[in-house]
């Protein structure tokens, strides 16, 4: 620091300066400014959405006290006779929600493992972002193309499916499959279908957890699998998938989550109905969002509440979903923070 | 590296020429090893089980049995497949082989299906729209007066276009402070609050689209009264966009090197100067990335708008007064009207919506290339 120059071998020290600086001095204003606007809008927006959950909650109350238990069991939705319940909605949204991740988790599952494992180096990158342009593509495009492309040719398969499988309940519709003519308005509209198109939008959310995921598999095991004589298979199933479980779990669970709250696609597709069923192939179901998007128009103030209750109850159900996936795929991540 | 097989001198130097009396399979030949081989025998068995698979199917499929039906052709064809591939690799190879080779196969075909799928909706998309798009007054011209079964030279999506630039664009200059705020407060300002203010924020990107919608039309709407305009579709789209962006924000901010704070800091600059010299320029390109892909979300939301905003069929500028159409309600309603030219017409809008949503997406990956290539 001192340059100490060779004339003064002893330098003058006043001995009343030798106080030890203060370790820590505190904020200087301009700091304390900074730090309390960031603090102010974190407040404001903390203010601002657990308002908005507060709100839910609140308003949810009336519609509990009014109906009481009814409200879960009840299956029809007729506001004018003052009976409604959303046993029949929750079925809904679940059925939807489970079909779309049963057909999204194999193939979210498979493509994420090819772009990690299989691809070749040079397509990797284009690959990564194809499938972020897969996550990118608005939900009613995909609603489009369920509607007009994918189901004239699906319900040939839910027909097949009620042929050979119909003796399981969830298979079942109520139209003879191997009439000469057959029933084709039997099949559409169906919750198959709506999970279907719910499907093309989970299968980027998880494709993409589970990538990040596999990309984080530590090399020195996955070379280890090789040296010991493993195939590409091997190494995957005993170095990748063990190292990723919580990744594909959670990744699986967050597209859970966007499957309860998808509206669009459903409300496009699915031809409203409020009976307790499973048969998924059948044409009528109905999903908690689609049933605020199609009935909030003209509900008086209940009805709103009512509607309200439902989305609450809803939210709930993603939040539970979300917090899942958050702690399983937390659990597979290192590190808050990077070093250099 | 690579030309050690053709000179002389091996890895020590010495001359290993067979005159020499060193026996020649001493040279060491540095090429790496190719990790991924392909022999005859692995291309053969698969181009002929699946030829094989093809005829057997066709014959049984089509010829004995009599079903139609492409979707179940080719499920047949790809299990055919996987059982022949199966058997004539067994005849050669070890269980694991063929265990590794039914895997590959399988991952292939779920990774085309994937990308079928997504073509298909991409190209059936643009394919369905251009009938609506050849016509400029498509672009030029709002529905007012314009009926849905009037010819496609008559009517257009101005007013749908300039709504959602409306909407979208009061949601940003709200939506992004905030989001921003939100992660440098959580990232940069130590103490409790931070965590509570994540948690919120984490659990708030889960609120389905559906409920913000319905939130601000309760609240705005039904409570003060505001009309429905584009200005609730606004309030509805920013509460959804902004757990969004404060979140990936906060990733983003994350991930910035923490020596390079301490660097700044220990230079002697205050910590305002550290986070706006030092933190959010080297975050930049990943913060516009978090951006554009909200705003990609958001154009294309169609749920909350729908609650709030009403469906005008003339051009309104105004996002304050009257109804305000946008791009993903002018194809709903266009769609749900059931008429084919209206449901045209709903194609040329999708078909608009997803080149925007293709451009800005272009745009990321540029910015995404850019900060690779600063590193």
């Amino acid at each position: 620091m001192t340059l100490a120059p060779a004339l003064a071998p002893t330098p003058a020290v006043e001995p009343d300066d030798d106080q030890p600086r203060d370790i820590d001095p505190g904020l200087s204003p301009a700091d304390r400014l900074f730090q309390h606007s960031a603090r102010a809008i974190g407040l404001t927006v903390l203010a601002i959405f657990g308002s908005i959950g507060i709100f839910l909650g609140y308003q949810a109350i009336p519609t509990f006290r009014h109906y009481g238990w009814s409200f879960f069991t009840e299956n029809e939705w007729q506001p004018q006779l003052d009976k409604l319940g959303i046993s029949a909605v929750i079925l809904g949204t679940v059925e939807v929600a489970l079909i779309a991740i049963v057909v999204s988790f194999p193939l979210a599952l498979l493509t994420a493992l090819f772009i990690s494992e299989y691809s070749p180096a040079r397509l990797k990158s284009g690959l990564v972002s194809l499938v972020d342009l897969m996550a990118a593509v608005p939900s009613i495009v995909y609603g489009l193309w369920a509607f007009f492309l994918l189901q004239p040719r699906a319900i040939y398969v839910s027909r097949w499916l009620n042929q050979h499988l119909g003796f399981l309940p969830i298979f079942k519709v109520d139209a003879d499959p191997n009439a000469a003519a057959w029933q084709q308005s039997s099949y559409t509209s169906s919750a198959f279908i709506a999970g279907l198109a719910v499907s093309m939008m989970t299968i980027p959310l998880a494709a993409a957890v589970m990538r990040s995921v596999f990309a984080q598999a530590p090399l020195g095991e996955r070379e280890a699998a090789f040296a010991l004589g493993a195939t590409r298979w091997g190494m995957i199933r005993s170095v990748v998938i063990p190292f990723s479980q919580g990744g594909i779990i959670g990744g699986s669970m967050l597209a859970l989550g966007r499957a309860l709250g998808e509206t669009i696609a459903v409300l496009l597709i699915i031809s409203p109905a409020f009976d307790l069923k499973i048969r998924m192939l059948e044409v009528g179901t109905i999903t908690t969002s689609s049933l605020i998007a199609g009935l909030f128009g003209d509900a008086t103030s209940a009805q709103l509440s009512a509607l309200l209750t439902a989305g609450f109850v809803l939210f709930c159900m993603t939040l539970a979903v979300n917090t899942f996936a958050a702690v399983f795929v937390n659990r597979s991540r290192s590190g808050t923070a990077t070093e250099i | 590296m690579a030309t050690t097989d053709t000179a002389p001198p091996s890895a020590d130097g010495t001359p290993t020429s067979p005159a020499d009396g060193r026996p020649s399979v001493l040279v060491v030949d540095d090429r790496p090893r190719a990790l991924s081989t392909r022999t005859l025998d692995d291309s053969a068995s698969l181009v002929g089980s699946a030829l094989g698979a093809l005829a057997l199917v066709w014959l049984v499929y089509s010829q004995i049995l009599g079903w139609d039906g492409v979707l179940g052709f080719l499920i047949l064809w790809y299990l055919a497949m996987l059982g022949l591939y199966a058997g004539v690799t067994a005849l050669a190879n070890p269980r694991t082989v063929v265990i590794d080779r039914l895997a590959m196969a399988w991952v292939y075909a779920g990774a085309i299906v994937v990308g079928f799928a997504l073509a298909t909706t991409l190209v059936y998309t643009l394919w369905q729209g251009v009938e609506a798009l050849r016509h400029w007054n498509f672009y030029r011209h709002d529905m007012a007066g314009v009926g849905p079964i009037d010819p496609l030279t008559q009517g257009g999506v101005l007013h749908a276009m300039v709504g959602s630039f409306i909407e979208v664009g009061i949601a940003v200059v709200i939506a992004l402070p905030l989001g921003i705020g939100t992660a440098v407060y959580i990232t940069e300002v130590p103490g409790r609050g931070g965590r509570w203010v994540r948690t919120v924020v984490e659990a708030m990107t889960a609120l389905p689209d559906i409920l913000a919608g319905l939130f601000i039309y309760v609240t705005l709407i039904i409570g003060l009264g505001v009309q429905r305009s584009g200005f609730a579709a606004a309030m509805a789209l920013t509460v959804m966009m902004t757990p969004i962006i404060a979140r990936s924000a906060e990733v983003q901010l994350r991930v910035v090197p923490g020596g390079l704070r301490e660097a700044g800091l220990a230079l002697g600059a205050s910590q305002w100067r550290t986070v706006r010299n030092v933190v959010l320029p080297t975050a930049k390109a990943g913060l516009a990335t978090a951006l554009i892909l909200g705003v990609a979300r958001a154009v294309g939301e169609t749920a909350p708008v729908l609650i709030t905003s009403g469906a005008s069929t003339f051009l309104n500028a105004n996002p304050f007064q009257n109804p305000m159409n946008s791009l993903p309600l002018f194809i709903l309603f266009a769609v749900r009207s059931g008429q084919p030219i209206d449901i045209a017409r709903g194609f040329g809008a999708a078909a608009i919506l997803l080149v925007l949503v293709l451009v800005l997406f272009v745009m990321t990956r540029f910015l995404a290339r850019d900060r690779v290539g600063k590193r």
